[in-house]
């Protein structure tokens, strides 16, 4: 275990340094803004009106460290983004951290399944057309194309069209429960499941015309078999990665399907926060991004040892 | 977004079975499709007879059919005809942010491949935090401080695509600058600007040509996500995105207002998309025997 210990030690190391330079980056990029946008402060503090006396400007001025140079107010900053300390909200008038909490709720109910469902949907298409089934095959690759350049928003509008509008079938706006979850997790899902599809289907064709395949075929396993507990393993690779990146990406779409059917979460308070220039809000919104997106690498990359045992051995 | 060129990039080689790239069937209709709209774009007046901001209070929300192919919005303004003068501004945002994406990609790509070693990885580590952030967040933070608007609409989109593009031509100049030609003029005593502006950069940027293309699909549509959710183009502008974020208030009693325009965007981005892919199919074919 120590030599083990030994190796994977720097590299852990370089994971972290790695991790904080991301997180480091991401807030200086969003001070930056922060200072770049134009007017007084104040007013925006106060949420524009310019209603607060000499006085309480000069409290709000100090409250906010304003008053210090520019490269104090930076070290201030980036110290306390980094211990998880935002600050509290201009308009919901509490600490960030409980603003973000209480919408990553729904945003999280809607993505995890949004995610399960893109996963199933492309793991039945892929088993079922890859290398067999040619007419199937042409059509839902035909349909993975057109849906991935399809704007999410899009198939959103027709969902509602459809199934709310002249079906009647789902709550048009907001809603709480399962029947309000259907249509969001569907628009959501079908990008994502056709990207996965496309190359959960390529690994499975590539790994099934590699020897070991045949090796397997001769030994008289069946063909579902075949796929299942062997060419999956190899397939499932690019998957995990992809996955990952996906996830990170639910968040940018979350913003656009949460628009479209009128659901509280994350993406809601982003838009809030920038229509609003809340940015304590904001800061924590773009650091808990950059702070997913890394920490989903990093899963990945555990997942990877898990499915390949080869690269344990290469890791060492 | 920048998901779109790794889907791109990593396109198989599956021209064999195809037969040659330009008779394919799928070909025609998406190329017919985007010379309309191009022509949608210079002669909206062709299109349609009726002006984009025409109020006409005795047709409110008329559901689609022969006097309005689109139907009318809350005010009576014919959805049709809106879509169509809406064009010009969709791709010409479409068209600029590309732009932008692909120069800065370029300068940053190529300044993250042959730079001294400590600004390299400087600058590869910058690539790497920015793709760290959704597109669309970052275009969100530019909007942020630039305020809303067709032009600061095209910077936020063409800004946050740079990382992507720089990736890919950093990947290109590492690939050329170890090709035999560069070691060719270096033997014959050009300058290393030069070569990197006459032959690193000029070949680098091949494979960019393509991806541009399907890039003004994707700007098309973050410009038009992002004045949807009212924080590109301002209504009563005409833009594409605008006229969604017009209907949104309307869903539950004239869902046409989106829907339509919408339709027309997907149906853009996708014929844009076949298009390119078919353009790359072409010349990784034309390089082979």
């Amino acid at each position: 275990m120590p030599g083990w210990l030994a190796n994977a030690l720097p590299a852990g190391l370089r994971r972290l340094g790695v991790i904080v330079a991301v997180l480091w980056g991401a807030a200086t990029i969003t001070f930056v803004a922060v200072k770049a946008i134009p007017g007084d402060p104040v007013a925006v503090l106060t949420g524009g009106e310019n209603v607060v006396d000499a006085a309480e400007r000069e409290a709000l001025i100090r409250q906010f460290g304003l008053d210090q140079p520019l490269p104090v107010q930076y070290l201030r900053y980036i110290g306390q983004a980094l211990l998880g300390d935002f600050g509290e909200s201009y308009q919901y008038r509490q600490p960030v951290i409980e603003v973000i909490g209480e919408a990553a709720g729904p945003t999280l109910q809607l993505a995890g399944t949004a995610m399960a469902l893109a996963l199933g949907l492309a793991f039945v298409n892929a088993l079922a057309t890859a290398g067999r089934r040619k007419g199937l095959r042409t059509v839902l690759a035909g349909l993975e194309l057109a849906v991935l350049s399809t704007p999410v928003y899009w198939v959103g509008l027709l969902l509602l069209t459809v199934f709310s509008f002249y079906l009647g079938w789902f709550p048009v706006i907001g809603g709480e429960g399962f029947r309000a979850l259907v249509l969001p997790a569907i628009a959501l899902s079908l990008p994502l499941a056709a990207l996965l599809g496309q190359v959960l289907r390529d690994g499975l064709e590539e790994a099934l015309l590699q020897p070991f395949a045949l090796t397997v075929r001769t030994r008289g396993v069946s063909e579902t078999q075949l796929r299942l507990r062997h060419a999956l393993r190899h397939a499932a690779l690019a998957v995990s990665t992809l996955t990952g990146t996906l996830f990170a990406g639910v968040l940018a779409g979350s913003i656009l399907t949460e628009t479209v059917f009128g659901r509280a979460g994350i993406g809601q308070i982003t838009l809030q926060a920038i229509k609003t220039r809340d940015m304590p809000l904001l800061l924590g919104l773009v650091m808990l991004s950059a702070l997913v997106s890394v920490l989903i690498n990093l899963a990945v990359d555990a997942l990877y040892l898990l499915i390949d045992p080869r690269l344990r051995r290469t890791a060492r | 977004m920048s998901l779109a060129l790794d889907i791109v990039a990593r396109v198989r080689n599956g021209g064999g079975r195809a037969g040659h790239a330009w008779r394919a069937p799928g070909l025609v209709a998406p190329l017919a499709f985007v010379l309309l709209l191009v022509a949608a774009a210079a002669v909206p007046h062709w299109f349609t007879a009726l002006a984009p901001d025409a109020v006409d209070t005795d047709a409110i929300l008329l559901p689609p059919g022969l006097a309005h192919w689109f139907g009318t919005d809350q005010l009576g303004r014919d959805v049709f005809t809106r879509v169509v003068h809406g064009t010009s501004q969709s791709l010409g945002i479409g068209l600029g942010a590309t732009l932008i994406g692909c120069a800065g990609g370029v300068l940053l790509g190529t300044a993250a491949g042959l730079a001294p070693p400590m600004l390299q990885r400087l600058l590869v580590r910058l690539i790497d935090i920015l793709l760290a952030f959704p597109e669309i967040l970052l275009a969100l933070l530019i909007i942020a401080v630039l305020g809303r608007g067709p032009a600061n609409t095209l910077l936020a989109v063409g800004l946050s695509s740079i990382a992507g593009y720089a990736r890919l031509v950093r990947s290109q100049v590492l690939r050329v600058w170890q090709s035999g030609y560069v070691e060719h003029a270096v033997s014959l005593g050009e300058s290393t600007p030069a070569i990197i502006a006459r032959h690193v950069v000029p070949n680098a940027i091949r494979p960019l040509v393509v991806l541009a293309t399907i890039g003004v699909g994707n700007a098309v549509l973050s410009a038009s996500a992002l004045s949807f959710i009212g924080l590109g183009v301002v209504p009563p502008a005409a833009e594409w995105g605008a006229l969604l974020a017009d209907g949104r208030n309307f869903l539950d009693t004239a869902p046409w207002i989106s829907f339509l325009p919408a339709t027309v965007v997907a149906a853009s981005v996708i014929a844009i998309t076949i298009l390119g892919r078919r353009l790359q199919l072409l010349l990784s074919q034309g390089g082979q025997p």
